[in-house]
């Protein structure tokens, strides 16, 4: 907790209240504070920092100290709606001031302008509701620019060919390659690809009050203990707290967002640590809770005017969800490469960002990358060659040997919509503070399977160049587990068939903003958090000039 | 946010060796646990065990020993993976103490099946102690075995419990007590720094920079 904060009463009638402090609700608390507005910001988890961080796989992976609570916020699975959902862990997402950005590998990868008029190009695909954004590249071109400096990203602009239209080079140089990444751009330059230096979140160079990153090893679910991890909490809550009008109130769980009979939202409802209830006033709320949370705390919020759940005239709110799609082969190496130094990505190429569908049989793309994501008690259970022993002497062998010569080559594409996946209130489970728990469905869209074992073989083809010794991975099934949480609530012009307009407002309501994950119209190639970042610094600028032109308000 | 299979692997890959005890909130125990493992191993007289009596230590540390056995370099007996596993029983595992209160006469039992002239698993040779085990082990390593064995309900799952206990306790964090004298970080080529520089590995450290590999690459 630092300097400056404000202490607001809930009776006050703040500007904004934003909901969640994540990749969104970060930044659009930095902007709007910095625009002179007064803001309170309601994050369901606990306020830690730098000090609180800690490379201790127990605590963190197991005991979820950055991340939401099975225990405490059961989940349940089910693939199509006309089947029961049985309890099981089905995301995860990060529950902690900052959100999830404290703990994501920080891979920034911009869309490119496909990814905004793909329904367009390709036309309509069988089974998805695939739709163009009612934004371009263009319009959010500034403000990926914007991420990339005011939150810090390490980069090389003119690198990749596949790349979009950039108005301004990376403010600082890549990070170094590591051996991982020297074998990905060789191999891939031998296969006539185009590797270049991944674009990071995590700073090459010191920024005030932020050191640079000192390769510990630990991105990939952990906190950053120096502030080089372009989180929102390191860059832009902070921000936020020293404009003196901003107050970080952790350890809040909005459940309600309150309609009054005028049609208009008057705050948000919320849970304080003792479970004691408060309402927060606002002028407007600005939800940022995640592609999950988002829609639930809309459905939570269903009352007279609003049966189906708060700005839900469209039946829209939680369904279209996507994932991304995945896959991944590790090879072993002759030599050790000690992929577990350092930062997780290094090399990235895009080559196969926009398939042919018509020559592939498919819709879809993506990007590989090479990474290397084990701590040693994680590698032991699950970074093996699959004819490993699983014990004794040979096993110790291998061990040894692999831990320091392992990488991966990973895949990442696109997730179709598809109106049946989605985020609902499971009618009988229940959470801690006896509230509807989040019921998942999900069977992902025929395409995105045969992208990801597509895409699988080229990652067997770079290992092959690479000259791993070994390689193994598996091939696509069915995900039954999302981290990336998009597209549940969509941005469209029409009120019909999308959740919430450019400027991010709610069709339905004047004075309630969504923007997260939620407000992906397509899922882009795996590398959702940059796009979320450029939305909320663009969402900032959009609700302030409504809000300076009296339309909030109105 | 990233990866979302990848995250998903990484969380289920610490998740997959632990049992559900483990994911549940005893950080504090099972750190207590690691510091208790190491000072215990470091002693000069040995530290008494707290649920285990002396001469069920012996048989547990023989068998971490077989699933990470001493050689040229140290194994699970070394790391004083029997004292992490003889505190966590009493904190962090308590619920896995009737696995092992249970596994340990199933584990005699068959050592009296298969070595008739025999009376407990520490007097085998390390070569028969692997029989014995590899008769326990679920994962169908020469499980052609068990077919002439009696069924021991149960002995899978402690042996299951054994192994996960001591790859945990041989590879967690030395630096929050873990593995005595980080002998299990030795062993896997893990330096015990918290920060690195480059060149990290053998392949960077010729790598000619980003402008001239682009050089190098456009002359072939």
């Amino acid at each position: 907790m630092t300097v400056d904060q404000p202490k607001y009463k809930t009776s006050d009638e703040v500007d904004f209240v934003v909901i969640g402090s994540g990749a969104a609700g970060g930044i659009l608390a930095k902007e709007l504070s910095t625009n002179g507005f007064r803001v309170v910001v309601l994050e369901q988890g606990p306020y830690l920092t730098e000090a609180d961080f800690t490379h201790n796989e127990v605590k963190v992976l197991n005991e979820n100290l950055l991340t939401n609570h099975p225990q405490l916020q059961p989940t349940s699975f089910r693939k199509t709606p006309d089947e029961k959902a049985k309890p099981q862990r089905a995301l995860v997402y990060g529950r902690c001031v900052g959100g999830t950005s404290v703990h994501f590998t920080a891979n920034l990868w911009r869309f490119h302008e496909i990814d905004f008029m793909e329904r367009s190009k390709v036309g309509a695909v069988p089974g998805a509701t695939l739709a163009d954004w009612p934004i371009t590249y263009a319009d959010l071109e500034p403000y990926y620019t914007k991420v990339e400096w005011d939150m810090g990203v390490s980069g090389l602009g003119d690198a990749s060919p596949f790349d979009p239209p950039r108005s301004k080079p990376y403010p600082m140089p890549p990070l170094p390659v590591k051996s991982s990444g020297v074998l990905f751009e060789r191999a891939a330059r031998k296969l006539g690809w185009h590797p270049f230096p991944a674009p990071m979140g995590i700073l090459s160079q010191p920024r005030p009050g932020r050191s640079a990153c000192v390769q510990c090893g630990y991105c990939l679910g952990f906190g950053c203990e120096v502030g080089a991890k372009s989180s929102s909490l390191a860059a832009a809550i902070r921000v936020a707290e020293h404009t003196g009008r901003c107050e970080i109130r952790p350890n809040s769980y909005v459940h309600k967002i309150e309609l009054a009979a005028s049609g208009r939202v008057v705050g948000a409802v919320y849970f304080d640590d003792k479970r004691n209830t408060h309402l927060q006033k606002a002028k407007a709320v600005v939800v940022c809770a995640n592609g999950a949370e988002t829609p639930r705390l809309l459905l939570l919020s269903a009352n007279k005017q609003f049966p189906d759940g708060l700005a839900n005239s469209s039946g829209l709110v939680g369904k279209n969800l996507m994932f991304n799609t995945y896959g991944s082969v590790t090879g072993v190496y002759d030599q050790p490469l000690n992929d577990y130094k350092g930062y997780c990505v290094s090399r990235v190429l895009h080559d196969f960002y926009e398939l042919d569908h018509e020559k592939v049989g498919f819709y879809g793309g993506g990007g590989l990358d090479a990474r290397y994501t084990f701590t040693p008690v994680s590698f032991a259970f699950g970074g093996m060659p699959p004819d490993t022993p699983r014990w004794g002497k040979d096993f110790k062998a291998a061990l040894a040997r692999n831990f320091s010569r392992t990488m991966e080559v990973a895949a990442h594409g696109t997730s179709l919509p598809v109106e049946n996946n989605s985020f609902s209130l499971d009618p009988e489970l229940k959470d801690a503070w006896g509230l509807p728990a989040l019921r998942m469905t999900y069977k992902d869209h025929p395409d995105d399977l045969k992208l990801t074992n597509w895409l699988f073989e080229r990652a067997h083809e770079v290992h092959e160049a690479a000259g791993a010794v070994k390689k193994w991975g598996y091939p696509a099934q069915e995900q039954q587990f999302g981290v990336h949480l998009l597209g549940t609530c969509r941005m469209g012009n029409d009120a019909k068939t999308s959740v919430i307009n450019t400027d991010h407002r709610t069709h339905d309501v004047k004075n309630l903003f969504l923007c997260d994950g939620s407000s992906l119209v397509t899922s882009g190639r795996g590398q959702p958090t940059m796009t979320i970042m450029a939305l909320a610094f663009r969402a900032a600028d959009c609700i302030t000039t409504l809000a300076k032109r009296g339309e909030i308000n109105a | 946010m990233n990866e979302s299979v990848s995250r998903r692997r990484f969380l289920s890959r610490g998740a997959a060796g632990l049992s559900a005890v483990w994911a549940s909130a005893h950080w504090p125990a099972l750190l207590a646990a690691a510091t208790h493992a190491r000072h215990a191993a470091q002693a000069a007289t040995p530290a008494k065990f707290e649920f285990f009596t002396p001469e069920e230590a012996r048989e547990i540390d023989d068998i971490t020993s077989r699933i990470i056995p001493s050689d040229d370099t140290p194994g699970a007996h070394e790391a004083g993976v029997v004292y992490f596993i003889d505190r966590g029983l009493t904190t962090f595992a308590v619920t896995d103490q009737k696995t092992y209160r249970q596994g340990l006469p199933e584990l005699q039992a068959r050592v009296a099946e298969m070595f008739p002239r025999v009376s407990k698993f520490s007097a085998l040779t390390p070569d028969q102690q692997d029989q014995v085990l590899h008769s326990f082990d679920d994962s169908g390593q020469q499980g052609q075995r068990q077919g002439r064995l009696r069924s021991r309900p149960g002995a899978g799952s402690f042996f299951e419990t054994v192994r996960q206990h001591t790859v945990m306790g041989f590879l967690i964090d030395p630096d929050f007590g873990g593995n005595h004298d980080g002998v299990g970080w030795k062993v896997i080529g893990r330096e015990r720094e918290h920060m690195f520089q480059a060149p990290f590995g053998y392949y960077d450290k010729s790598y000619p920079g980003w402008e001239s590999a682009v050089k190098e690459a456009e002359k072939k």
